[in-house]
């Protein structure tokens, strides 16, 4: 019973890894990962949001009918992005000013009705709750792993530690980069899954 | 496993989980309503206090047609004015809080937002000599870049992002004199 | 003059896909063919340009004096949904050749980041893709920016699937076959589009 939570939870971070596998959530991984910790902290929003999401779907999921289904999930999942947006505005108005347009826009990431539709609509609370701590941390991982990356090349600087002077790759901060470093390491996960 | 399809469950549904989403949020927004103000006021005065000499009295944000400014005073006479002044940059507008005191002497600078390019305009905010120009700049000073005839040393290929922020500091300073003849 | 500056700025400069980051899955979805990438374009150009000024006129006249700019993100979710499902209705009766052809696509340009990212960006207090200071945008200006921007998704849209075409005919090495290697193009092309940036 515990082995096949834990399992629950960590398919979220390889076999069924949203960024790599699922390819969802596209949107906010190449706007916000400009550094390690933008990546980080838009992960966790997004955790956030899919945990309480897929345990509200879970909880609400038998009385609701068929075919308002997707209103009903879009409202409830809207409802937690603007706890978020307004908890952030109060309590972390600098983080929520650099991620900007992306956190209201966390109501359309494809990974949250996803999860909805595929889990939480037919596990109970707990199940749910689980799956969406582990999509949220595969999520959360694939982000900071790219942000690392494109701060490395572009700024010459870990989580705003800087260990060159000067200026690094400057595309890998800027749009190319996004999409370059994406891209090889889709490869990269490729070839280390198919082994 | 659903409830059954028919129209009264589905506008049921819809009624009690609008009605239950809408609760959550109301409860949420009033909580979080006074701090929320409370940072942006803390935000707009942090920059404030980096572009004013300590010590004096910030008053409330006033208009002056499409620039904002807040008066600093100490013992009800002004001693210097904070204007939030904007400029065309190179990829979008450039936003500086100004420092101004009344004779015209720019105290300092302040950039509270800019959409210039990483490595060369986006130094408007980090590049150390440009930055530290603005400090104390003589009210007599011209603030216009030296290539075109001043006494401000641009930033290094970046023309235009030092123009505009010449430009948005000469606006600010001009708008102080302007409320000096009043 | 400012009109052409918010337009060249949506095509170009700031264009919707290649620099804010918007409407990323269906541009890699669907774009295998440039006849399905035109046809998606144009649907979601009139989502995004009726959407922006539906949930403009919403923002204007119900939520900001009735203090309820909080419910921002809720209100403007649900029109898009409304609206994507009225298109869908349409579409079926005008031109069910389209609505076959767009098949799964249609009914998710409600999740298309750029249809509610559009419509926020247009009712921020601080737009500022062409203009010399924030402001915020009327409606006028906001249609105009929606119709550009959709035009800067078309574009990137049509150049993207003709790419595409040229790559399936190619030789791709096995791990990048796919996703990857259409990242990599569209890297490529967020580069050449880097070029603009101080147009305006």
């Amino acid at each position: 019973m515990a082995n096949s939570n834990l399992s629950i939870i960590t398919k979220g971070l390889l076999k069924e890894n949203p960024t790599f596998v699922l390819l969802l959530g596209m949107c906010p991984t190449l706007a916000t990962t400009t550094s390690a910790l933008n990546g980080l902290q838009m992960g966790l929003a997004t955790m956030f949001v899919l945990i309480l999401s897929n345990i509200a779907i879970s909880l609400i999921a038998p009385v609701v009918p068929d075919k308002v289904h997707i209103p009903v999930y879009i409202v409830v999942i809207a409802t937690f992005v603007t706890v978020l947006q307004l908890f952030m505005q109060a309590y972390t108005p600098a983080v929520y000013r650099t991620l900007g347009l992306f956190i209201p826009l966390i109501v359309v990431n494809c990974i949250i009705l996803g999860r909805a539709e595929a889990f939480a609509g037919r596990n109970n609370w707990w199940k749910s709750a689980l799956d969406g701590l582990g999509m949220g941390l595969g999520f959360t991982m694939s982000l900071t792993t790219i942000g690392i990356i494109r701060e490395i090349l572009g700024n010459g600087s870990i989580f705003g530690w800087k260990f060159i002077t000067g200026d690094g790759i400057l595309a890998f901060v800027m749009a190319p980069g996004a999409f370059l470093v994406l891209g090889y390491l889709m490869v990269l996960f490729n070839k280390i899954a198919k082994k | 496993m659903a409830a059954e399809n028919n129209f009264k469950n589905m506008v049921l549904c819809l009624f009690l989980v609008c009605l239950f989403c809408g609760a959550i949020l109301g409860s949420v927004y009033a909580v979080t309503k006074k701090p929320i103000e409370e940072a942006l006021v803390a935000e707009a005065r942090a920059a404030i206090a980096e572009v004013l000499p300590a010590g004096g009295e910030i008053s409330e944000p006033i208009k002056s047609g499409e620039m904002e400014y807040y008066v600093s005073r100490i013992a009800e006479t002004i001693s210097a004015y904070a204007v939030k002044s904007s400029a065309a940059g190179f990829s979008g507008p450039l936003i500086l809080m100004v420092g101004v005191l009344p004779d015209g002497t720019i105290y300092n600078t302040k950039v509270l937002s800019h959409s210039e390019t990483p490595g060369l305009g986006a130094k408007c905010d980090s590049d150390a000599h440009f930055i530290a120009q603005w400090k104390e700049f003589p009210a007599n000073g011209n603030i216009t870049l030296k290539k075109d005839g001043g006494d401000i040393d641009a930033i290094t290929a970046s023309t235009i992002t030092s123009r505009a922020y010449s430009l948005a500091v000469q606006n600010a300073r001009n708008l102080v004199k302007s409320l000096q003849h009043k | 003059m400012e009109y052409f500056l918010i337009i060249i700025s949506a095509i170009f400069v700031n264009n919707i896909v290649l620099a804010q980051f918007l409407g990323i899955c269906p541009f890699l979805g669907v774009s295998s063919k440039i006849s399905t990438a035109a046809g998606m374009s144009i649907a979601v150009c009139f989502v995004i340009t009726l959407a922006t000024v539906v949930t403009y006129l919403l923002n204007q006249y119900l939520l900001v004096p009735f203090g309820l700019d909080f419910l921002q993100t809720i209100a403007f979710i649900l029109v898009i949904a409304a609206l994507v499902q009225i298109v869908e209705i349409v579409l079926k009766k005008v031109s069910p050749s389209l609505y076959k052809a767009l098949g799964i696509y249609l009914p998710l340009i409600t999740t298309n980041c750029a249809v509610l990212g559009v419509a926020i960006t247009v009712v921020s207090k601080e737009f500022t893709f062409g203009t010399s200071a924030p402001h915020m945008l009327n409606l006028a200006e906001s249609t105009v920016y929606a119709l550009a921007t959709s035009l800067g998704y078309g574009l990137a849209m049509i150049l993207f699937s003709g790419i595409r075409e040229h790559l399936a005919l190619n030789d791709v090495p096995k791990p990048f076959r796919g996703l990857p290697i259409a990242l990599i193009t569209v890297g490529i092309m967020a580069m050449a589009f880097l070029g603009f940036s101080g147009m305006v």
